[in-house]
């Protein structure tokens, strides 16, 4: 009945050690969603520039899955182009985590992407 | 049936009569606050009936058609017995949650604008949600009460927070959180102290099965619970109300079973509790409920509340000598306050995490809000996890709980 657990030391070290939490000095895209039955609450700061993700920081709080989830997508997206990042599957995000979840923790997983793509879409105030 | 009076003591037999420890020998099962699990008897009952009656309740003329509604009427007698109310009181629902849809919507046409409706901090969604939206549909203005020192209900709040507007009160025996057990006669009598005609309505789901209950020691005018977390089946739940009250009360659906005559302009609605009642209900669920008041009653009410104030009692001391300063526990700091669950925040590790890393282990908590989340807005807290009792909960099962919970702090601890 039970499957491999999801806590692989990949994703508790990203869970610990979280990449890219912080703050940036200046942004020029921002966005924050929660999922309001767990309480997972995630930021995110983008710096664009010229179509690149030039940096990216993010941060909040929640559960692990959520976390190293952000933390990985963070990683993974600073360099590349922010069409590349908008144009992300919910497949892709989970082939980051490396690891299957129930439809429940899914929502936990994807929680980053949403808010990721909810800062690329919208200039900040 | 003596070595089953002494659940604590006799634990081992009670669980044999529990066909899912035999699939699932390594179970901890702590979430009977969720679901309680089914005794043999219960699910024998639900599959008796599919053999041996199966056929639908109220109309037939023939033997097998009058042998249902005998015994469904036989269960509503059982339900009035135990719950010290009459059978004619007694209205079968789908669960707790249609119990008080019904009631919200039936009330609906008796409820003036500018009245208010005052439900409390700790109630379950389906305890909230529809009494808001009445609020909102009728111009009623909705009430929360704030809950008190360790997560109670206090008398002075009460009076604070009832007026002569108040058209109705809607709380819980016991909170699905916080474990509270709700003082329903205190909160009865200083309400209707301020005005007789509030409605009290108890939302009893982690009461009933639990605990002794009499409906005129609570004084309450509304009591609905659900089947299943009383060891029955799912699908079947009661509205309990007061005779009179519910014979001024206009019918919720309409349909087969509930009329006289409706050939006339104006149908003639069958006497309580059966204008309630449209439709063919769930009828093996309802037998599947009276054998779990049997299985109750064979045990001895009082013996099951004995057994989980002792679970609850060694579960909270276990919890506090294991984790110390780390764990939140909340609600009521005493076992003998408390029904049979402990809801609870460890440092570090997210109740979702908890529940993950218990479940790898066979270890089954809730995490999340239990569908309160107005309360874990007030607690300021995002979720917590729970563990909940039943008679067949065993001194290792907390063991084995407490050894899970050291493994997420050492997996999770940065």
């Amino acid at each position: 009945m039970s499957t491999e657990s999801p806590y692989q030391d990949r994703i508790l070290d990203h869970y610990r050690n979280p990449r890219n939490f912080k703050s940036l000095k200046t942004c020029s895209h921002h966005g924050e969603a929660k999922n309001p039955t767990c309480g997972d609450r995630l930021s995110f700061e983008i710096s664009v520039k010229k179509g690149l993700i030039s940096d990216i920081g993010f941060q909040g709080e929640g559960c692990a899955i959520s976390q190293a989830s952000a933390s990985l997508l963070t990683e993974y997206v600073r360099g590349k182009t922010a069409s590349h990042a908008l144009a992300l599957a919910p497949g892709e995000v989970m082939g980051l985590l490396g690891i299957s979840l129930s439809p429940t923790r899914m929502k936990c997983a994807l929680l980053s992407l949403e808010t990721l793509k909810m800062a690329l879409k919208k200039q900040k105030m | 049936m003596d070595t089953l009076t002494a659940p604590l003591t006799n634990n081992e037999s009670i669980r044999h009569e529990f066909p899912l420890f035999q699939k699932h020998p390594e179970l901890v099962y702590l979430d009977s606050a969720a679901t309680a699990l089914k005794p043999k008897a219960v699910i024998d009952a639900v599959s008796g009936y599919y053999e041996t009656l199966s056929t639908n309740v109220g109309r037939g003329l023939y033997p097998l058609a009058e042998a249902t509604t005998e015994q469904v009427e036989a269960a509503r007698a059982r339900v009035a017995r135990f719950i010290g109310a009459q059978g004619s009181e007694i209205i079968f629902t789908r669960g707790t949650t249609e119990s008080i849809n019904l009631l919200a919507s039936s009330l609906a046409p008796s409820l003036r604008k500018g009245d208010n409706i005052v439900v409390t901090e700790m109630e379950h969604h389906s305890n909230f949600l529809p009494w808001q939206r009445l609020a909102a549909e009728r111009g009623l203005e909705f009430r929360i009460l704030p809950i008190g020192k360790e997560g109670g209900i206090e008398r002075e709040s009460l009076e604070k927070i009832i007026d002569h507007r108040t058209a109705l009160l809607s709380v819980s025996a016991v909170s699905n959180v916080l474990g509270t057990r709700n003082d329903i006669e205190m909160i009865t009598d200083t309400v209707k102290k301020i005005r007789s005609a509030i409605i009290v309505v108890v939302d009893a789901a982690q009461m009933v099965g639990h605990e002794a209950i009499s409906v005129s020691q609570l004084g309450a005018d509304y009591i609905a619970f659900s089947g299943h977390k009383m060891f029955g089946p799912t699908g079947v739940g009661i509205l309990w109300g007061r005779q009179s009250l519910l014979e001024s009360l206009p019918p919720y659906q309409l349909g087969g079973g509930m009329v006289i005559d409706a050939c006339a302009e104006l149908p003639q609605y069958k006497p309580v509790p059966y204008r309630f009642e449209a439709g063919t209900p769930d009828i093996a669920s309802i037998l599947g409920l009276g054998a779990a008041i049997d299985f109750i009653e064979g045990l001895g009410i009082d013996a099951i509340r004995a057994h989980e104030i002792d679970i609850t009692r060694i579960a909270l001391e276990k919890l506090h000598a294991a984790f110390g300063e780390e764990i939140t526990v909340y609600g009521p700091t005493d076992a003998d306050n408390r029904g049979g669950l402990i809801s609870f925040t460890l440092a570090g590790v997210h109740p979702h995490d908890i529940a993950q890393t218990l479940g790898e282990e066979n270890i089954c908590v809730r995490a999340g809000e239990h569908c309160a989340a107005p309360l874990h807005r007030a607690l300021k807290i995002p979720a917590t996890a729970r563990a909940s009792f039943s008679v067949y909960t065993t001194g290792e099962d907390i063991d084995r709980l407490i050894l899970g919970l050291e493994r997420a702090k050492k997996t999770f601890t940065k």
